[in-house]
């Protein structure tokens, strides 16, 4: 039985035992259709040409989590930015584990997808916005069609939250592969400003494939920085559907730090609904063997007066692939939108490939728009330069990456999270440098 | 120190050093001089370990050890310094990142641990302090954005702090306006002493008036045609290289 036709008949068996409302239940259905009419995406499709699912679909997951499996806090806190008090919500094969969570209903809601789907507290939050930025593509659908479990944040307004929200899922491999499909729905209220950190974490080399979904709703004045750590292992897979609204001057970034893991597909989107809004995209990507990272971005302007930023950096070494695909839609009612675009390469290795597409599609007159991108090799003379002065190739290298991934790294507003950063990718690079950039 | 015996370099088959001899002894101030495209700067860089040249005959020795094999960085490990004519910007690193870098992994090289952050602080207030360089330039990023003389001073400053055994100054003086040469030929005047040597590459006898070399060579297609004291740098100054050319093609 392929993937498609085993989610199809487990889905019956699913439905039949989760205790939902008829609008949730509704919502799933109609999405399940979606999945069954759509399939998987091929490469066929424009947005996934150069992005196959082929070798990944293969494999006979296992779609249901099963029992959890105990962790130890010590044996897993390396995955954590541990040197920071924080919030944690923490899923261990797609199950809350609340031996390693940290949540809280104090003033605000940080807690599970699972309680808001089914406790009538939240009932209203969950019709308002549940499935409302989430696009109607098959991989998205698929992914509501069997939500039940996953984050759920509701920041109301005023509030700063003083500690970051570090959500991680863990898979342990208890079986030989494992399909993973969680959900989450952020909803900050006005004024209010929130960081989260957000992490998939295979800890056996079974296979996993992840279908992740991730709402965020920043309403008026909101501020949200959201963080992606993408270094998982060798056989673990994860296509990321994130989609976020903004309203009116609303401030949003989403950093995504890939390097690891063997296929990881990003699809982010941002939909300016208000004026005077500022949407940030920025990421590291760096990989090797035959890794594969695709980020394929949307940001719509539709009203004026908006700012869109985004930046990303690649660098491939050995056999490794990445694809940019990034598209600005500028709605003729978005005048004075001030968009930016860059995605910049280096490859190290002859046989590592990168495609880069942007794409602007502008109906506006009045509007700034730039995009550019490089593919490049790192510049042998600042090499001799630096070996010139004492500093070895391989660290000279790794100075050279640090350095081109650092405009994006200035930008994490968590020095915790910039510190682990920069020693995730030294211990890529197999370096040790005395300082932080 | 540093001995030169019938060095011939090429690079993309092209041969451009073609039969050099040189001997740089501790304590002496050598300077090369010679027209644009005589092999000067592609000198400097062979005795720096570039790559991209290949030695094709003769040989490189410094304090009695073949240095051939040797890459870059273990060249510099030895105490070898290179100014550059063309500094290279490397945006996204800091001076002082970079410093403090290139110092631990000599340090590294040599057993040593890092060096304490405040020893390092201390060496780095000094040697700015010394060639007269704002603080706030060294957080900028290296050499991004630089002027021409601000990027030659930044040189001498990086020289400052890894205090080596042979500096090779390559054409330090261009791009210095009048008060800038004074400091920075004082900054080195102020870091000779009888167990290090510099070799200042340079077209002006301006130069050779505050660092004053015991030696003058002519470099002319890829060899040393002529040597001399100090003497003949105010000889060129006046009369060119005509003269030398004749004699050469004569
Ligand atoms: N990488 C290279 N590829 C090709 N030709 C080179 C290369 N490097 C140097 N050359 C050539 O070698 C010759 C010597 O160059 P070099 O830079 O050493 O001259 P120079 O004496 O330093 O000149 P200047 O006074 O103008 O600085 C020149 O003809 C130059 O074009
Ligand atoms: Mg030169």
């Amino acid at each position: 039985m392929d993937l498609k036709e085993k989610l199809l008949s487990s889905y019956l068996v699913f439905e039949d035992h989760v205790d939902m409302d008829t609008h949730i239940h509704n919502l799933r259905n109609d999405a399940i259709k979606i999945f069954e009419e759509k399939g998987f995406p091929t490469k066929k499709e424009e947005d996934w040409k150069y992005t196959s699912l082929n070798k990944i679909l293969k494999e006979d997951y296992s779609v249901f989590p099963k029992q959890e499996n105990a962790i130890e806090y010590n044996d897993v806190k390396k995955y954590f930015i541990h040197d920071i008090d924080s919030y944690k919500i923490v899923f261990i094969d797609g199950k809350y584990s609340s031996h390693l969570s940290q949540t809280t209903h104090d003033g605000m809601d940080i807690c599970l997808m699972s309680a808001a789907f089914t406790k009538p507290k939240y009932r209203l939050v969950i019709e308002n916005y549940f499935n409302k930025a989430a696009s109607k593509d098959s991989l998205s659908s698929l992914n509501t069609a069997f939500s039940s479990e996953g984050a759920y944040i509701h920041i109301p307004k005023n509030k700063l939250v003083e500690k970051p929200i570090q959500i991680i899922h863990f898979s342990t491999g208890n079986e030989a592969a494992t399909m993973l499909q969680p959900r989450n729905l952020v909803v900050v209220d006005e004024n209010s400003h929130v960081q989260i950190i957000e992490r998939h974490q295979s800890l056996t080399s079974n296979a996993v494939l992840t279908n992740s979904v991730t709402e965020i709703f920043a309403n008026k004045r909101a501020i949200v920085d959201y963080y992606k750590i993408q270094n998982d292992n060798s056989n673990a897979s994860l296509i990321d559907n994130t989609f976020i609204k903004q309203k009116q001057e609303s401030v949003a970034s989403v950093h995504t730090f890939s390097f690891g893991g063997k296929l990881t597909r990003n699809n982010l989107n941002f939909y300016q609904e208000g004026e005077r809004i500022d949407s940030t995209l920025k990421g590291v990507t760096i990989i090797g063997d035959n890794q594969h990272v695709d980020h394929n971005t949307l940001v719509h302007h539709i009203e004026p007066n908006c700012e869109s930023h985004q930046d990303y950096k690649g660098i491939f070494d050995e056999n490794s692939t990445g694809v940019f695909n990034g598209k600005v839609v500028v709605e003729k009612e978005a005048q004075k939108t001030n968009a930016f675009q860059a995605n910049n390469n280096i490859l190290i290795s002859d046989k590592a490939t990168i495609n880069t597409k942007p794409q602007l599609e502008i109906f506006a007159d009045d509007v700034k728009c730039s995009h550019g991108c490089t593919i490049g090799q790192l510049d042998e003379s600042a090499l001799f330069y630096m070996q010139s002065r004492g500093i070895p190739k391989k660290e000279a290298k790794a100075l050279l990456m640090y350095a081109f991934s650092n405009n994006v790294l200035n930008s994490v507003k968590i020095p915790e999270m910039k510190q682990r950063i920069t020693k995730i990718i030294a211990n890529k690079l197999g370096v040790n440098l005395g300082f932080d950039l | 120190m540093l001995k030169i015996d019938n060095l011939h370099a090429s690079v993309e088959d092209k041969s451009i050093l073609k039969g050099i001899n040189l001997e740089v002894k501790p304590g002496e101030v050598h300077a090369i001089m010679g027209p644009n495209g005589s092999g000067k700067s592609t000198l400097a860089s062979v005795i720096a370990g570039k790559e991209e040249y290949e030695v094709t005959k003769g040989n490189i020795t410094f304090d009695g050890e073949d240095i051939e094999e040797l890459a870059a960085e273990e060249r510099a490990h030895k105490g070898i310094f290179l100014s550059f004519q063309y500094p290279i910007e490397i945006p996204g690193v800091s001076v002082t990142n970079f410093i403090k870098t290139a110092i631990n992994e000599s340090r590294k090289a040599k057993g040593l641990e890092d060096m304490p952050a405040k020893d390092m602080l201390k060496l780095i207030r000094e040697k700015a302090d010394l060639l007269e360089i704002d603080r706030k330039f060294l957080s900028r990023s290296l050499n991004e954005g630089f002027s021409g003389g601000e990027k030659k001073r930044n040189e001498i400053f990086q020289m400052a702090m890894l205090d080596p055994k042979l500096a090779i100054l390559d054409e330090t003086d261009s791009g210095l306006d009048i008060d800038a040469l004074r400091i920075v030929a004082n900054g080195v005047n102020k870091l000779k002493n009888k167990d290090n040597a510099v070799v200042v590459i340079t077209h002006y006898q301006r130069l050779l008036d505050y660092i004053v070399p015991d030696f003058v060579h002519v470099l002319y297609n890829g060899r040393i045609v002529k040597s001399g004291g100090k003497e003949l740098a105010h000889e060129l100054e006046e009369k060119g290289y005509d003269w030398i050319k004749e004699e050469v093609n004569a």
